[in-house]
């Protein structure tokens, strides 16, 4: 996999005020603030009270901040019947995000090992297949997918929404994986099975915990990849289950009482707190992660 | 007794046995869900299938249906709207800021990590976002109206000849910092020795991106696209969040309208059909791509 080599190369930048320099600064710091501004809107229209929203505009900052939009998002907002808020929601994206992540990761990390190091006729040609379904809408196959869960059983709750999730993940973790584990050196693969060390043993002994990096990158893309599902959560889940995005949209868009936009705001930033928390901490390997697909090895 | 066959040895499908066992996910996944229900929903697309899927084969009547649709063929218009500024506006101006972003300037990570944290929010939040930005007694409009100009017009969400505008808005303000990162990706592993010749040359930096560097991301630019594309014609979220559609039906997309058909209107048939017609719009950009760079590979 070709690494991203982020660093900008050659010698530090000389600080000198040239017309050049302003031009590019200039619009770096235009196009910024432009992309924050979402942002600030957000957090300012939270902590207003409604009437201030009605007089003011969007961007004052709020005279009076309250936190009241914030409580009434995460315990009191209404979808339906259900008037017990984002909570709900946000218990349900963590009930099917993490054993989503956990399970996808392990099933890709070891379809990965058997890819890169056990060759069997056929593989490559089952891999390839795999590569290609990633393109294909996920309309085209979610409705016999239906019908496979409500045959087993798990239609309309947490069990299935995490099946459809480990196998809808699973071409870009195994593609992941392979590369990673193509990449170790042989040597130490070898050296493990002249010692006898099976299949499962290698994965487990020296495989997996040599794979922590590229676990790291298949966490951060997984989580913010099924915490902001909205699709396979609505077709999926029964309303109870609804994950954070679906309840969030219903929230929202609801078209009875009156709307509240600070609570709205609120609910929005809840929703997007968890992977803007993984954006800003993770940093570089966030971008490793949604470019390694992006860019072949 | 297959370990003892004649040659003495394990038989064929047993060798290699637990890698095989190993790799029965992926098998099922690439089989059964991507082959196998692909085929099932193109099978059932030429069914009157309503409520419950049924092979009472009826031809190709769904898809004369579908393209007699006004929602359909509002679906598609927009989806080529929307399709065709996205691809413009987030490869030009991506394309600028990773330049930008390449000048060895300071505070590069700071405007890196601004530019692409809207990619980290789901298309649900990114499309409520812009529905309040865009509101027009409390947003844009009503503060550029308070600030003087009274008859300023700007409520893309309620105008449904250029609803479609608003949801590009809010999906440039999401998706260009990708575009950005991967061409900026690309830039990084362009030689450095290029720039010294044009700068020995005399070229212009302007004029060394447009007809050296460009050329040379060729495949990183390819490799974009295509993601992009496929992306773009699965939106969905971002329009139900932003315009639910509407108004009127004036923001339909394809994968909205699939849905509506198969789990809202009860009618399967049509929802086969219409993401049978997604699943084409995709092979035909797939394809083409698939073959230049793994059929091109083998040969070479």
């Amino acid at each position: 996999m070709a690494d991203f080599a982020m660093e900008a190369r050659g010698p530090r930048p000389r600080s000198r005020i040239s017309p050049r320099s302003i031009m590019i600064y200039g619009t770096l710091v235009l196009v910024a603030i432009y992309y924050l501004i979402p942002l600030y809107v957000m957090v300012v229209t939270s902590l207003k009270g409604l009437p201030e929203i009605r007089l003011g505009n969007i961007f004052s900052p709020p005279v009076e901040a309250t936190f009241e939009p914030w409580v009434k998002a995460w315990s009191q907002a209404c979808t339906g019947l259900n008037c017990d808020g984002l909570q709900r929601g946000f218990w349900n994206s963590v009930r099917i995000t993490v054993p989503s992540v956990i399970i996808s990761i392990l099933i890709a990390s070891i379809n990965g090992y058997a890819l890169a190091n056990w060759r069997f006729k056929g593989a490559e040609a089952f891999f390839a297949v795999l590569m290609i379904g990633a393109f294909i809408p996920y309309q085209v196959m979610i409705y016999p997918m239906v019908i496979l869960l409500r045959e087993l059983g798990i239609y309309g709750g947490l069990t299935g929404l995490v099946l459809v999730h480990t196998v809808f993940g699973m071409p870009i973790l195994t593609l992941l994986f392979r590369n990673y584990f193509s990449t170790l050196p042989e040597e130490l693969f070898k050296a493990a099975r002249v010692d006898g060390t099976g299949f499962w043993g290698i994965y487990f002994r020296i495989m997996l915990p040599s794979s922590l990096p590229i676990i790291v990158v298949a966490v951060i893309l997984q989580v913010t990849g099924i915490w902001n599902d909205f699709l396979f959560g609505v077709v999926f889940t029964r309303p109870e289950y609804y994950p954070m995005t679906v309840q969030l949209n219903n929230i929202v868009n609801t078209t009875t009482g009156v709307r509240e936009y600070n609570v709205n705001m609120a609910a929005t930033i809840l929703t997007g707190l968890v992977p803007l928390l993984i954006y800003f901490v993770s940093g570089r390997l966030f971008v490793r992660g949604i470019a390694a697909g992006a860019v072949k090895g | 007794m297959a370990k003892t066959s004649a040659s003495g040895r394990p038989s064929r499908l047993f060798r290699n046995l637990n890698a095989k066992i190993a790799a029965i996910p992926m098998i099922l996944t690439a089989c059964v869900v991507f082959v196998g229900f692909s085929a099932w929903t193109i099978l059932h697309s030429f069914t009157k299938s309503r409520l419950l899927p049924k092979l009472d084969f009826v031809g190709t009547a769904q898809y004369e249906r579908l393209w007699a649709s006004d929602k359909w063929l509002i679906s598609i218009q927009n989806l080529v709207l929307f399709g065709i500024c996205m691809l413009v506006f987030s490869f030009v101006i991506g394309f600028l800021l990773a330049c930008l972003l390449d000048q060895k300037i300071r505070f590069e990570g700071m405007f890196r990590t601004i530019l692409l944290y809207p990619f980290a929010l789901s298309f649900v939040v990114t499309g409520v976002i812009w529905q309040w930005i865009l509101n027009p007694d409390f947003g844009v409009q009503s503060i550029i109206r308070g600030m003087g100009w009274e008859s300023f017009t700007f409520d893309p969400l309620n105008n449904g000849r250029i609803v479609m505008f608003g949801v590009v808005i809010a999906a440039l303000w999401q998706g260009t910092g990708f575009v950005m990162v991967l061409l900026l990706a690309g830039l990084r592993g362009i030689d450095d020795e290029i720039w010294k010749a044009s700068r020995v040359d005399g070229i212009p930096a302007w004029k060394t991106y447009l007809l050296v560097i460009v050329p040379m991301l060729r495949p990183v630019f390819v490799t974009t696209l295509v993601i992009v594309t496929a992306g773009i014609v699965k939106v969905y979220d971002l329009v139900v969040a932003q315009t639910g559609g509407g108004p009127g039906i004036s923001s339909e997309v394809p994968a909205k309208y699939v849905y509506d058909q198969m789990f809202l209107n009860q009618n399967l048939g049509q929802g086969f059909a219409a993401s049978t017609m997604m699943l084409l719009t995709v092979a035909i950009i797939i394809i083409p791509w698939a073959y230049l760079e793994f059929g091109g590979r083998k040969r070479g």
